[in-house]
């Protein structure tokens, strides 16, 4: 066990003592979901929306006013019919109508409750789904902050629509798609260049030699990333959620246990990538051409899997990072437990020993 | 663990081919303990892949290889808790410092630096002073003490290493053989290979390899004795045009350049090379020297390369 403590020390010094290595480890995976992010969310500013307002109370007044005055909105539109929403929207050129029902005012104070109906143009399913969600939370501090705090205990319920594409694909893609990618090439890159160091810089020989048995001096590699790639998936988790504002309707620890288990997926891969690499260069060629584009291109995460060629469609069913896509998005958004997601975990778990065994197999105890 | 066997190594019949190339063409030896074996031979003659063999990383393709009486292939856990190794590059962490390079093979091998520090005192005293120092920082012959006092920290019985004076200055070429002889006085068994034959005088039994093969194994002074003839040292002021004239002359038998002296043998041990002056005078040349020398292991080597 001290043998094993020693080499972990190694490890963590190699890290730590390597600009580079820290620059990916840390830099990297921020600096993507930010991009990621804001390439993908683009900031809303200046959005023009429409209000039709069936009511036209001093309520559903205040809470128009609340909504252009916060920066967010442009108010260009005030409409008078259902038809009209329909034309204003094919204009293209307000993204949002806010619908209040007819007597809101008065239905507030008798039954306690009205409903406001947000529509937003999903053609572009990231920009309508953000600004739907602003649009929510004004509303929702209006009421918290000018009617509850008054006494007024009554509940406006904001009821969002998509037009167009209610389904939202592709809408928070990003955070689970980045946060594979980055796991994926943080556990399984750089263990396999690390394990390719050593036998680049011939330490490997002296290890070899050492009484140290391959199981530990594998272990011993992966531990340092493991830590680390899971630090880095809390980080991706937390800017998304308060950057980003992603919500996290499940369960946070089984949205971390599952993250763990693709670590854990993504570093036996890296193992198995290290059996076959004699140098860090081959390492990095193998991570980037066999790991990095197909995560990227063909687990759904840029390009929506239903529409690839069947070949394509085949291929992505071997794709690690496909499922675990699938696993966040459920947990993150749908807020999911393991009986809807099951089948995905079993399959990552199946790839983990697959991977494991493949490595332990190809390990060499010798040089040849 | 096998303390009182004879023959701490013992390879018979060893070959190792890789693909096309045979590297190693069948070669017997064996080492006893507490023995100092230098392995002598140019680039490519086998060495590392013997030492590869020897230290179980490589299988052999043919013969058999024993070290401490227990066999390389199926017994390999077991030989390689009681190896010090040191691989021809220095096999140590670069990004990591002086000390930590020290503990974690210490660390690996189950040992401390205290537990075994009288063994590596001599050698590593000498850097201690630079212990917080990164491995990339330290100099040729710093390093390759590092490398020594890591392989062996964990108190091997048998030590091998691979060209450990390569590229290494000629002072501390020197300092190390002679913590080698004094490792060997502490009854550890040593096998050394270099391409430096001056090296060899040093050790108490050489081989001298050649394209896989051995030459000749014994102790340095028998082969030297083994040499059996007379060996001459000339000189003259136009060295290269030297060699070209007495390799034209055919009482003449050999001729290698020995830094600024040729050495050569002549067919006849009875000439007495007075007619050869006379000859490198009509060529014009001056300044000319001759004298009889000691053969020296390198002279051995070149003649039984022929």
């Amino acid at each position: 066990m001290k043998r094993f403590i020693g080499f972990v020390k190694k490890e963590f010094h190699h890290i730590f003592r390597d600009p580079r290595t820290m620059l990916i480890l840390f830099g990297m995976p921020i600096a993507q979901i930010l991009i990621f992010g804001y390439v993908v969310s683009n900031e809303i500013n200046d959005v023009k929306i429409g209000v039709y307002d069936k009511s036209k109370d001093n309520i559903t007044k205040e809470i128009t006013n609340k909504i252009t005055a916060s920066g967010f909105f442009i108010l260009s539109d005030n409409l008078n019919s259902d038809k009209e929403i329909e034309d204003a929207f094919k204009k293209g050129i307000i993204r949002e109508v806010i619908v209040f029902e007819q007597n809101f005012a008065k239905k507030l104070e008798r039954e306690g409750s009205a409903s406001i109906q947000i529509i937003a143009d999903a053609s572009d399913a990231n920009t309508a789904n953000i600004v739907a969600n602003y649009t929510e939370s004004i509303i929702n501090n209006y009421m918290r902050e000018e009617l509850w705090a008054e006494g007024l205990p009554y509940q406006i319920n904001p009821e969002v629509r998509m037009l167009y594409n209610d389904e939202l694909k592709g809408v928070y893609m990003f955070v689970p798609g980045t946060m594979a990618l980055i796991l994926m090439l943080v556990s399984a890159m750089m263990t396999s260049i690390s394990i390719a160091r050593e036998k680049e810089m011939g330490t490997m020989e002296v290890l070899l030699v050492s009484p140290l048995k391959p199981l530990p001096i594998v272990i011993g590699k992966v531990i340092p990333y493991m830590v680390l790639s899971f630090i880095n998936a809390i980080v991706i988790i937390a800017l998304s959620y308060f950057v980003f504002k992603m919500p996290i309707q499940g369960n946070f620890i089984f949205l971390l246990a599952e993250t763990l288990l693709f670590i854990f997926m993504a570093l036996s891969l890296g193992i198995l990538i290290s059996t076959a690499s004699n140098s860090q260069m081959v390492a990095m060629f193998i991570s980037m051409f066999a790991l990095m584009l197909p995560t990227m291109l063909l687990s759904g995460f840029i390009f929506p899997i239903e529409n690839m060629p069947k070949l394509l469609q085949w291929i992505s069913a071997v794709m690690p990072a496909k499922y675990f896509i699938t696993i966040v998005k459920n947990i993150m958004i749908k807020g999911s437990g393991i009986e809807i997601i099951w089948k995905e975990t079993v399959i990552i778990v199946g790839m983990t020993l697959f991977f494991l065994m493949m490595s332990v197999k190809k390990f060499k105890v010798r040089l040849e | 663990m096998g303390n009182t066997l004879e023959n701490m190594v013992e390879v018979k019949g060893l070959k190792k081919s890789y693909e096309q190339i045979e590297a190693v063409k069948g070669v017997s030896f064996s080492v006893s303990k507490g023995e100092l074996f230098g392995l002598i031979g140019p680039d490519g003659a086998g060495k590392t892949s013997i030492f590869r063999i020897l230290t179980t990383l490589m299988f052999p393709t043919e013969g058999i290889v024993r070290m401490m009486d227990l066999n390389v292939i199926k017994d390999y856990k077991t030989i390689r808790n009681h190896l010090g190794y040191m691989p021809q590059r220095f096999s140590l962490y670069q990004d990591l410092s002086v000390e930590e390079n020290l503990e974690f093979f210490a660390r690996i091998f189950g040992t401390t630096i205290d537990e075994n520090y009288d063994l590596i005192k001599d050698i590593y005293a000498q850097i201690e002073p630079f212990k917080t120092r990164k491995a990339r920082k330290l100099s040729g012959g710093m390093k390759q003490k590092l490398a020594l006092s890591c392989a062996l920290i964990h108190s091997p019985e048998i030590l091998i290493l691979d060209e450990p004076t390569t590229g290494v200055d000629a002072v501390s070429r020197k300092e190390f053989w002679e913590m080698l002889i004094r490792l060997k006085e502490k009854g550890i068994t040593i096998l050394v290979s270099t391409p430096y034959m001056d090296e060899a005088n040093l050790c108490d039994r050489v081989a001298l390899i050649q394209n896989g093969k051995i030459m000749s194994i014994d102790t340095p002074e028998k082969i030297i004795g083994n040499f059996g003839r007379k060996l001459w040292a000339v000189k003259s002021d136009n060295v290269y045009q030297l060699i070209q004239d007495l390799r034209s002359v055919n009482t003449i038998d050999s001729v290698f350049p020995f830094g600024e002296y040729l050495h050569i043998t002549v067919k006849s041990d009875d000439d007495n090379l007075t007619d050869l002056i006379t000859i490198l005078r009509g060529n014009g040349h001056s300044g000319i020297e001759i004298q009889e020398i000691e053969a020296n292991i390198e002279d051995c080597f070149m003649e039984l390369m022929q």
